[in-house]
């Protein structure tokens, strides 16, 4: 045998045990379906959890802008006073600009955005308070945001101040802990899909106990053993995350419809997104390598508890 | 091309086939093992391609010392060393070809040199025509020589038969050992097995008898 043709050898004989291994996997196909579909499902729900989180923060991107004070007046406020107090908040330091919400605009608005034709007609008066909706300029420090607050708590006529900036830290909060979830998820799932494989791999490995031994005999070596077990696992993974990135592109389009009537409630226009197909893929290279992880451990577990008699 | 020195085999549980036993046999010798059952026969050919380890003593062959082969050496060992069972060893799910074609398969030769040698060797036992049958449709001697087909497949130097004609009738039996002779003609390496005691005889190559562990 010639040097050159080395690498043509091994070529056949990968291309050997990728076959002889689909060819294993075709003949129990049912048991290979069920399995392939447990890794799929099992590889699903990460990748949910990250394309959900994913939508999340796209989502929510267009409002991380500068942040605002929403600055309450007291409702005993003369309406004639609105403009005067929302031209000194305008002066003060750290603030871009302002617009006032009369109670009278902000009834309006509540009506429209609620749909119910008049709930507070029943009231005698508007109970909803004046609102000068202050813009903060962009950069500010948080120390600087925090004495700008109390310089607008300190002005007459202000009752409660709502800064944006709670929310986004809240929502930061959230983001940082669906990203925890996620990776944990991912983490015992991913064990999962390993624990499948090695239990799926060592009951093939069970059954081909006979041809095993019979090769040994003969002369394989042991990576020829262990070769067709190996793509089996990654076949598996393939299939698995094939059918993870199908149950994902189904989630997505069932949840479509709502979240964007969600997102447009909030005066948004975002419609949630698929993994995509660098997603997909990535899902399909990922399960790949898990399976090929589960067979790997499988293999070196098992194999060699196998001589020839 | 097989040599062992002073070869004990002690089984696990007290089993002490073979005692001191010195083996030579020449390249391109034909030879016979003989013994009562249990003697050791099958024990000493599977020290040859290293199925089984000596407890003491030395196994050479072609020259080299088996203690000193590496494990990841040992497969390439076997591919030199062609070896029939009397319990077969086939794959019963596998056709007569694949089955054959086994040895090739995992020396990744190309297909149309798959074929050619695996259709000459079943040609050669006279199975060609079933090549496609399993080998439960067989009879013990058809299958008996699909084992001698996978054996030869590779043309290795070293051939090892262990009980090659067990219970088939004596005419099968000449049958199977002048096919054997065949082989040997064209300077393989020939150990062969066999309580057969009057065929033996009558084909008149060297006999090394096995008794109480020693080559009598
Ligand atoms: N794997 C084994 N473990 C324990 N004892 C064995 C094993 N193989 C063979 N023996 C024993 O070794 C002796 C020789 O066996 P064997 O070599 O098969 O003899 P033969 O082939 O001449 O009939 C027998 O007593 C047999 O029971
Ligand atoms: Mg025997």
């Amino acid at each position: 045998m010639s040097i050159s043709a080395l690498p043509k050898r091994w070529a056949k004989l990968h291309a050997h045990a990728a076959i002889s291994s689909l060819g294993r996997l075709r003949r129990q196909w049912l048991g290979s379906i069920m399995t392939a579909a447990a890794i799929g499902i099992a590889l699903a729900l990460p990748a949910a959890f990250v394309v959900a989180m994913d939508n999340l923060e796209s989502a929510l991107d267009g409002w991380q802008g500068a942040p605002r004070a929403s600055v309450f007046l007291d409702t005993g406020t003369e309406a004639a006073q609105y403009p005067d107090i929302a031209e000194r908040i305008r002066a003060l330091d750290g603030i871009r600009g302002v617009r006032l919400i009369t109670p009278d605009q902000a009834l309006t608005e509540y009506r429209q955005s609620s749909g119910v034709s008049d709930p507070l007609a029943l009231l005698d008066s508007n109970p909803l308070p004046a609102v000068v909706l202050a813009e903060l300029s962009g950069g500010l420090a948080p120390g600087a945001v925090d004495r700008l607050a109390d310089r607008l708590r300190a002005l007459p006529a202000v009752d409660d101040l709502r800064l944006d900036r709670d929310w986004m830290a809240r929502l930061a909060a959230i983001i940082e802990l669906g990203n925890r979830a996620t990776a944990l998820v991912a983490l015992l799932l991913g064990l999962t899909v390993i624990l499948v494989l090695f239990n799926t791999l060592r009951l093939d490995i069970e059954n081909h106990r006979r041809e095993i031994e019979i090769t040994r005999l003969i002369g394989g070596t042991n990576a020829f053993i262990r070769r067709p077990f190996l793509y089996t696992g990654v076949w598996y993974g393939l299939a698995g995350g094939l059918i993870a990135g199908g149950l994902l592109a189904i989630a997505v389009a069932f949840v479509a419809d709502p979240a964007q009537r969600l997102a447009s409630l909030y005066g948004s226009g975002f419609r949630p997104a698929g993994a995509g197909l660098t997603g997909t893929l990535t899902l399909i290279g990922a399960g790949g390598l898990l399976g090929l992880s589960g067979a790997w451990l499988a293999v070196g577990r098992h194999l060699s508890a196998i001589e020839p008699p | 091309m097989i040599r062992l020195e002073g070869v004990g085999k002690r089984y696990p549980g007290g089993n002490e086939p073979l005692r001191g036993l010195d083996v030579h046999v020449e390249r391109g010798e034909l030879v016979f093992i003989t013994g009562a059952s249990g003697a050791g026969k099958s024990t000493l050919l599977r020290l040859i391609p290293r199925l089984e380890r000596p407890s003491r003593g030395q196994v050479l062959v072609d020259g080299a010392d088996l203690a000193r082969l590496p494990r990841r050496r040992i497969p390439y060992l076997r591919r030199r060393i062609g070896m029939t069972f009397q319990d077969h060893r086939l794959l019963h799910d596998r056709t007569l070809f694949d089955n054959v074609a086994l040895p090739l398969v995992i020396e990744g030769r190309p297909h149309t040199d798959i074929r050619r040698r695996v259709q000459a060797a079943l040609d050669k036992v006279g199975l060609l025509a079933q090549s496609r049958a399993y080998p439960v449709t067989l009879s013990g001697g058809e299958q008996q020589r699909v084992g001698i087909a996978r054996a030869i497949v590779t043309r290795p130097p070293i051939l090892l038969a262990d009980e090659p004609t067990g219970n088939l009738d004596p005419a099968l039996s000449l049958e199977i050992m002048q096919l054997f002779e065949q082989f040997n003609q064209v300077g393989v390496t020939t150990v062969i097995a066999s309580h057969d005691q009057p065929l033996i005889d009558a084909l008149g190559h060297r006999q090394i008898h096995l008794s109480e562990g020693r080559a009598a």
